[in-house]
């Protein structure tokens, strides 16, 4: 019997820090009992991104992640007993599971067990025409656009399956992202799949960790208002959850921010719509009856997540081809550097107008109004800026358009204003995103260890 | 008893998340006796005038009196969502600051209080 499961979150995207995971890696040594990290780093795009590099490289298409978490966290976790989950697979869940077991080996562990999670990738499945008659309400697909990727949210069976065969990794592709924590969790515990309440508890868990800091003072500090200590060295979130699915949200010693109600409140709604149907694959949580209480010094227990039995269908994100976004940008400083900045945008707007009428274009002033948008309100014409930043963005499945508008803003520097500074011009393709509901009966998980590796397959 | 206007902020905190063209705000009371106030002002309706530049084609408010919030989701208010929008914060993150700035009237008295979860903290462990 186990009393209490530990699991730590060593990232909540991509992008995230890459030491995040050696302050829990030492935390979860101190302990005895399962202990599992887990890694969230495939962001919806982050996964398209994958799919088109796999295209220009068969070997590629894993998240890039991989290569920056891992090296400092692998042969610890390994030496401790400490057992990872990550959705490092991206397109590719076999190139990342060999690149892991290569990083053991490299690390000390040639036997070290990786499993490896497949099934999520729907171009395996579906027709382009079969994905459009399950686009919800949305007309994405419809359009005809090259599909770039397709890829359906599996939950946390397969995860606690090659758990239960001797996974010491788990490298996965798409899953939702609770299921990283529910999949330790149901293994550890040996939850049954129909047991709604625990896997409500355990979906409630993995939703607290899967953001990384964003539950323990990250992405909560506001100075003078609500401080956060030492926020440079924020601790990541540890779980300890015990059977009947209560669970605290904690951090490792020695590390800054803090976890309390008030940030462990702020995650339990980030990204939730009707508080009691948050639907994933395993279970429908309802947080309707969430209660948090203090226990000690950045201790939060969690109590109260109830459960119904799951969506009959799965959730699919696809995306396709949208073309490019263009941002180019210009400063204007000192007196009257706003009308100068208003000027400049009035000149790019005029000449794009003539030489590619089609092109809708977005003018930002940073400064003054570019995050708020229209909700920014009319600014008085009178108000002064010490300096506005221009910006101006266009989108186009033709890019020769957008690069005609990236080269009308740097001509400012000659034929604009005065004084116009530091332009900058970025070009980013871009992919729109539809959602699909997916018959269950269509999608089969398949778990499969690295080979060549310890512990053959189940 | 004294009635002062406040921002939202004085007595609440909140967070954008982002799913497709729709955002949630979570937002959620500094103090729990700051709920009754929230919950009979800070209607869906005011809500949705106050993002009206934006366009929402739905606003629901969500209640969750055991963590003294709320949850609001406002639908198409994006500009198409993250991978759509040529604005900068496509993600709509930043909106939950806009939703902070809406205007309360409080009992002047609730301000004043101390802050009743310091009471209720357990005594830190030594070790």
């Amino acid at each position: 019997m186990n009393e209490v499961v530990r699991i730590g979150c060593g990232a909540g995207f991509a992008g995230d820090r890459t030491d995040a995971s050696v302050p829990i890696i030492a935390e979860l040594a101190h302990h005895r009992g399962p202990r599992f990290l887990v890694f969230e780093t495939l962001a919806e795009r982050t996964l398209a991104l994958c799919q088109l590099e796999r295209r220009r490289d068969p070997a590629r298409g894993f998240s890039a992640a991989l290569e920056r978490m891992l090296p400092p966290a692998l042969g610890p976790c390994l030496a401790n007993d400490i057992r990872i989950v990550g959705n490092f697979g991206g397109a590719n869940p076999q190139a990342a599971g060999r690149r892991m077991a290569a990083l053991a080996r490299e690390a000390g562990f040639p036997d070290a067990r990786i499993a490896v999670i497949e099934g999520d990738d729907l171009s395996e499945i579906f027709s382009a025409e079969e994905l459009v008659a399950r686009e919800v309400a949305g007309t994405v697909l419809s359009g005809g656009a090259p599909v770039v990727a397709a890829n359906v949210y599996l939950g946390a069976g397969p995860i606690a399956q090659a758990l239960d065969a001797g996974a010491d990794v788990v490298v996965t592709g798409r899953v939702a992202d609770p299921s990283l924590v529910l999949g330790p969790l149901a293994h550890a515990f040996g939850w049954d799949w129909s047991d709604w309440q625990r896997l409500a508890a355990g979906t409630l868990a993995g939703h607290l960790l899967e953001c990384g800091a964003q539950v323990t003072g990250g992405y909560f500090a506001d100075p003078g208002v609500k401080d956060v200590q030492d926020l440079a060295e924020v601790g990541y979130p540890i779980a300890e959850v015990t059977r009947d699915g209560a669970f605290v949200v904690t951090k490792p010693r020695g590390t800054g921010g803090m976890v309390d109600r008030r940030t462990v409140t702020e995650q339990i709604l980030y990204e939730v719509h009707d508080p009691a149907s948050y639907l994933t694959p395993d279970v429908t949580l309802d947080i309707g009856e969430v209660e948090l209480a203090d226990d000690g010094r950045d201790r939060i227990v969690v109590t109260g997540a109830r459960g119904r039995p799951r969506p009959d269908t799965l959730k699919a994100t696809v995306f396709v081809e949208s073309g490019m976004l263009g941002e180019a940008e210009i400063s204007y400083a000192g007196p009257n550097a706003r009308a100068r900045a208003q000027l400049a945008a009035d000149i790019v707007t005029a000449r794009m107008r003539r030489r590619a009428p089609e092109l809708a274009l977005r003018v930002d002033a940073i400064g003054l109004d570019s995050t708020f948008g229209a909700l920014a309100g009319p600014l008085p014409n009178m108000v002064a800026s010490p300096e506005v930043r221009l910006r101006i963005a266009a989108q186009s499945l033709h890019r020769g358009s957008v690069d005609l508008l990236l080269d009308e803003v740097e001509a400012l520097y000659c034929a604009g204003p005065a004084g116009g500074a530091g332009v900058r011009r970025h070009l980013t393709p871009r992919l729109a995103s539809a959602s699909c509901l997916i018959e269950r009966e269509r999608v089969a998980p398949r778990v499969t260890f690295v080979a060549g590796a310890a512990g053959a397959a189940p | 008893m004294t009635r002062i206007d406040v921002p939202l902020y004085r007595i609440a905190h909140a967070r954008t998340g982002d799913k497709g063209n729709r955002i949630n705000i979570a937002l959620i009371c500094r103090e729990p006796r700051f709920y009754p106030t929230i919950a009979a002002q800070l209607t869906a309706e005011r809500v949705r005038a106050h993002f009206a530049a934006r366009r929402p084609t739905q606003v629901t408010r969500y209640e969750l009196p055991r963590l003294f919030a709320f949850n609001f989701v406002l639908d198409d208010v994006l500009e198409g969502g993250v991978n759509a929008s040529l604005g900068l914060d496509g993600h709509g993150k930043a909106l939950s600051f806009h939703l902070l700035k809406a205007t309360v009237s409080v009992d002047a008295g609730l301000l004043e209080q101390g802050s009743e979860f310091a009471a209720q903290r357990p005594r830190e462990p030594t070790t």
